[in-house]
């Protein structure tokens, strides 16, 4: 993957580039806790026992945090994808990964019924994994990794997960429901009813840790072995976090198309390839963009709610496009 | 990009001293012209229960979409691989079918659905069928350059517009009535099973249309398929002869998406089927293979599906199934894209 | 004769064939020699109306290429480059047979079979003939995809580094069939080629650029001499003559 260079370049500016965004998005957060249908003021944290404070604690403060870490690790999951596969065009919407998860989902509601969320997860956990690195075994045959060859086949893939889901899910009538869960929507987000979210938590920490080996297997493989990073094991390592995080955002929230694509991509035009350096940035820009494209969703026809995934569908599409045409090979013989 | 150089089942390695495929050749489309006919004879006669003369009436105007759709998205498919030199391209993944629905939100939501319900379902029709030969044609031009390449950059934009599409389509339909929304529901609903006979006779003159139009093109994509350098030295104008095709093919995949919804992996089953039965590089032939597996692929398809194997599953969603699986494995044995 | 006027390419800000008006003479065997970069390979693709020239006008037979039907002069002139990967299995009779389309659109006659045949048997193919592309060495890859240029039987040959990937002995042989075509054929062929001695030992012209620019031209015998080499090259290069032949020597 060639890196790209970026245009800031000093340790002390990546820190207020950091602390800058991080009060953007905690000021964007606050604010957005104050859209909705019921009226709720500051000070309805004080006054429980009233719809307001109810509002806030029920809905509104999960339904923040959890904008926040599906934003965040989604957009994570998406670099980490990236880097091991050394193609910036592959995400978990490109890759098979959520429509893995969204089987898993089909499946588990089919064999356990009524089973709490965790076994849910737990199903749609192994489905994403499979699928992933189902994905990687046909990445390792694509002979040209030409960057725009690579999510092609990731979609088309997706399409035939999606295909498999269909067929099931058409047999159990369940194909209404299998459209509700593959939209991310964080209305149903309560608390109580998204706590499992938070794993993600595991998820990111992770990938901070890992950074650099990332960056390294960015490099290729024989750069990597050089530098005495495990290769293979690392590889497996991203691919697992991704599928992971993937599978537990979709289970609890639905999926958000793209994200993990364009996030990290509009990112690194910024600040170059650098994990160590962007992974702060990119999860903040994650989670900002879904607050964003969640308050839009919230406004635009008040007071009905039309869901984050489709709004960020929108975006996303037009952000990828945009990345695609740049990214076609200029005119030469 | 170097498409895949599978070998052919029969042909042996060794030097011949004479070439024995157009023999072959001759004799295999011979085959398939006889398990296309098979395949129709079985599909409209066979195992009929209840009343014969209504049977023979719904069986026929379901043959005769199967058909129809079969010849479409097989030629299309066939076309669309050579001009793009790829074996695992398909033009049926690039989002016609969620243009499709977009359109009949559109005209829900800006006439209501009263307005489009009493439109004559054969405008309606051309209108769908016309929309998605506009976006086609729109975006080979945009998008098409050079060379072949750019026609996978062609396919990705395709299939991220249709994801686009759906996302408008799901904003817009939040914007409906409620029973503007079932309306929607059904307007939008294409199948084999239930096929307008008037639609179908549209369908089937396009499709004729769209393939003489063709047939003149064929000679000249032998040569185009050599790529674009040898195409342009043995005196082939390449970028007209591609953007002729490209215009046949999307009409064809309109005209079979607006009749009976999406059919995204079938072409990719019917053209690999017609490449690995037929070893010749004329265009005619593989033209003429392509579009009798395709009937035998989609009415055979049908015929297992609902008779044999008592699916209630419609074709598409069976269909799309196999030919996923197929795409997958031929990935997955080393064919270059 | 084929001949520029002020012919003109680039790409983005870099110029590569800079306002080269030149006369190719007719008949014979030019070799277009020059550093990486020269500007050799666009200059032949454009001549050739593979790519557009962002300026001036190429003349085959006084037809201006770019406003002249594609299959007429593609009855006239015919080009190899070097990348010829491509998808239709074919084998190696179908891939001569193609050089015909530019004269029968596809439809194969008795003579064009026998044109076919002769190409073939030229080119020492015809026990290979009816074998798959895919199947043959590199040097016989090589040689199919000349013996198609042949069929297409054209007065102008043009070929861009026909002796890549081949070994010496392949080389050398391709090199003796050039000839052949001119000799035997009467056809004009110009090649692009970065081995000097090989030009040296088997042109009758050589075409020297650099930067774009025809920078000199002329029989071996005045191209390969020290001076001009160096200018060409931009290292000290000498000269030996060996049975009559001039070589450049340059190894160390």
């Amino acid at each position: 993957m060639t890196a790209r260079t970026p245009l800031v370049s000093s340790r002390a500016r990546d820190a207020r580039l950091l602390a800058a965004a991080a009060g953007v998005l905690a000021v964007a957060s606050v604010l957005s806790l104050f859209v909705g249908v019921v009226n709720v003021a500051p000070w309805s944290l004080f006054q429980p026992d009233t719809d307001a404070y109810r509002a806030l604690v029920i809905a509104r403060i999960p339904r923040l945090l959890a904008l926040l870490l599906a934003g965040s690790s989604m957009a994570v999951a998406g670099v980490i994808m990236q880097q091991v596969t050394r193609n910036r065009f592959v995400s978990p919407s490109t890759a098979g990964t959520v429509e893995s998860a969204v089987l898993g989902i089909v499946l588990a509601t089919i064999w356990l019924p009524g089973a709490p969320l965790m076994a849910r997860m737990l199903v749609a956990i192994a489905t994403s994994l499979l699928g992933t690195f189902l994905f990687l075994q046909l990445l390792r045959r694509i002979r040209t990794a030409d960057s725009i060859v690579v999510p092609l086949v990731g979609l088309m893939f997706g399409a035939v997960v999606s295909a498999i889901a269909a067929f099931i899910a058409y047999h159990y009538d369940l194909l209404q429901l299998v459209d509700t869960w593959t939209t991310g929507s964080f209305s149903r987000v309560l608390r109580g009813r998204y706590e499992p979210l938070y794993a993600v938590v595991a998820g990111l920490l992770l990938a901070y840790v890992y950074a650099a080996r990332f960056t390294v297997v960015g490099m290729g493989e024989r750069f990597a072995v050089n530098l005495g990073v495990h290769y293979r094991r690392i590889v497996n390592l991203g691919l697992a976090i991704a599928a992971i995080t993937t599978a537990i955002v979709v289970v609890v929230v639905g999926a958000i198309p793209f994200l993990g694509l364009i996030v990290p991509n509009v990112v690194a035009m910024w600040l170059g390839d650098n994990v160590r350096r962007t992974l702060p940035i990119t999860a903040l820009a994650g989670a900002g963009f879904v607050l964003v494209c969640d308050v839009i969703g919230r406004v635009i026809r008040h007071p009905y709610e039309i869901a984050v995934g489709t709004i960020a569908g929108v975006i996303g599409c037009v952000v990828f496009l945009v990345l695609i045409l740049r990214a076609r090979a200029p005119r030469t013989s | 990009m170097t498409a895949v150089a599978t070998p052919p089942t029969t042909a042996s390695p060794a030097a011949a001293t004479r070439d024995e495929r157009p023999a072959v050749v001759r004799r295999r489309v011979a085959v398939l012209a006889a398990l296309a006919l098979v395949a129709v004879l079985v599909y409209q006669f066979a195992m009929v229960t209840g009343s014969w003369s209504y049977a023979m009436d719904l069986r026929l105007r379901q043959v005769g979409a199967l058909v129809v759709v079969g010849v479409a998205t097989g030629v299309a498919t066939l076309l669309f691989q050579t001009v793009a030199n790829s074996r695992i391209l398909t033009p049926g993944v690039m989002g016609y079918d969620s243009l499709f629905v977009l359109v009949q939100t559109l005209l829900v939501w800006v006439f209501g659905s009263a307005v489009v319900v009493d439109l004559d379902v054969r405008v309606r029709f051309l209108l769908d069928a016309g929309v998605m030969t506009a976006f086609g044609l729109l975006l080979f031009r945009w998008v098409f350059r050079r060379n072949s390449r750019d026609l996978f950059v062609l396919v990705l934009v395709g299939v991220v517009l249709g994801t686009l599409f759906t996302s408008l389509t799901l904003f817009a339909s939040r914007l409906l009535s409620p029973s503007d929304y079932l309306t929607l529901q059904d307007l939008t609903f294409a199948s084999f099973n239930t096929v307008d006979p008037r639609l179908l006779s549209i369908t089937a003159a396009i499709t004729v249309v769209a393939i003489a139009a063709a047939v003149p093109l064929l000679r000249r994509l032998d040569v185009v398929a050599l790529g674009h350098d040898t195409a342009v030295t043995l005196g082939v104008d390449y970028h007209r002869v591609v953007n002729q095709t490209l215009a046949v093919v999307t009409v064809l995949v309109a005209a079979s998406t607006a009749l009976v919804g999406p059919l995204v992996f079938v072409g990719l089953i019917v053209a690999n089927i017609a490449r690995q039965v037929l070893p010749t590089y004329r265009h005619r032939t593989l033209a003429l293979g392509a579009a009798l597996a395709g009937v035998i692929v989609t009415v055979g398809g049908q015929f297992v599906a609902s008779r044999l194997l008592d699916f209630t599953t419609t074709l598409t969603v069976c269909v799309n199934l196999v030919g996923g699986l197929y795409f997958v494995w031929l990935l997955l044995r080393e064919v270059s894209p | 004769m084929i001949r520029t006027d002020a012919l003109r390419k680039a790409y983005g800000d870099t110029v590569v064939v800079d306002d080269v008006t030149l006369a190719l003479p007719r008949g014979g065997l030019t070799a277009v020699v020059g550093a990486n970069g020269a500007g050799k390979s666009t200059l032949l693709s454009v001549i050739a109306r593979l790519v557009r020239a962002d300026g001036g006008t190429v003349f085959v037979d006084e037809l201006d290429v770019a406003r002249t039907r594609s299959d007429v002069i593609a009855r006239r002139l015919a080009v190899l480059r070097q990348d010829t990967h491509m998808t239709s299995r074919l084998t190696v009779r179908e891939l001569v047979a193609f050089g015909r389309f530019p004269h029968s659109g596809g439809r194969h006659t008795a003579e064009d079979e026998r044109i076919v045949t002769e190409a073939l048997e030229f080119f020492e193919l015809a026990d290979l003939q009816h074998r798959y592309l895919d199947q043959l060495s590199g040097g016989q890859r090589q040689r199919a995809f000349v013996a198609m240029v042949l069929a297409q039987d054209t007065d102008y040959v043009l070929l861009d580094e026909p002796l890549n990937n081949l070994d010496m002995r392949h080389a050398a042989r391709m090199m003796r069939h050039l000839r052949a075509l001119v000799e035997r054929f009467g056809k004009t062929v110009v090649i692009v080629i970065h081995d000097i001695n090989f030009a040296a030992a088997h042109a009758d012209h050589i075409l020297a650029m650099k930067h774009g620019a025809v920078i000199a031209q002329g029989p071996p015998a005045t191209i390969m001499t020290p001076d001009t080499l160096a200018e060409i090259y931009d290292f000290p290069i000498d000269v030996h003559v060996l049975d009559g032949t001039p070589f450049a020597v340059y190894y160390r």
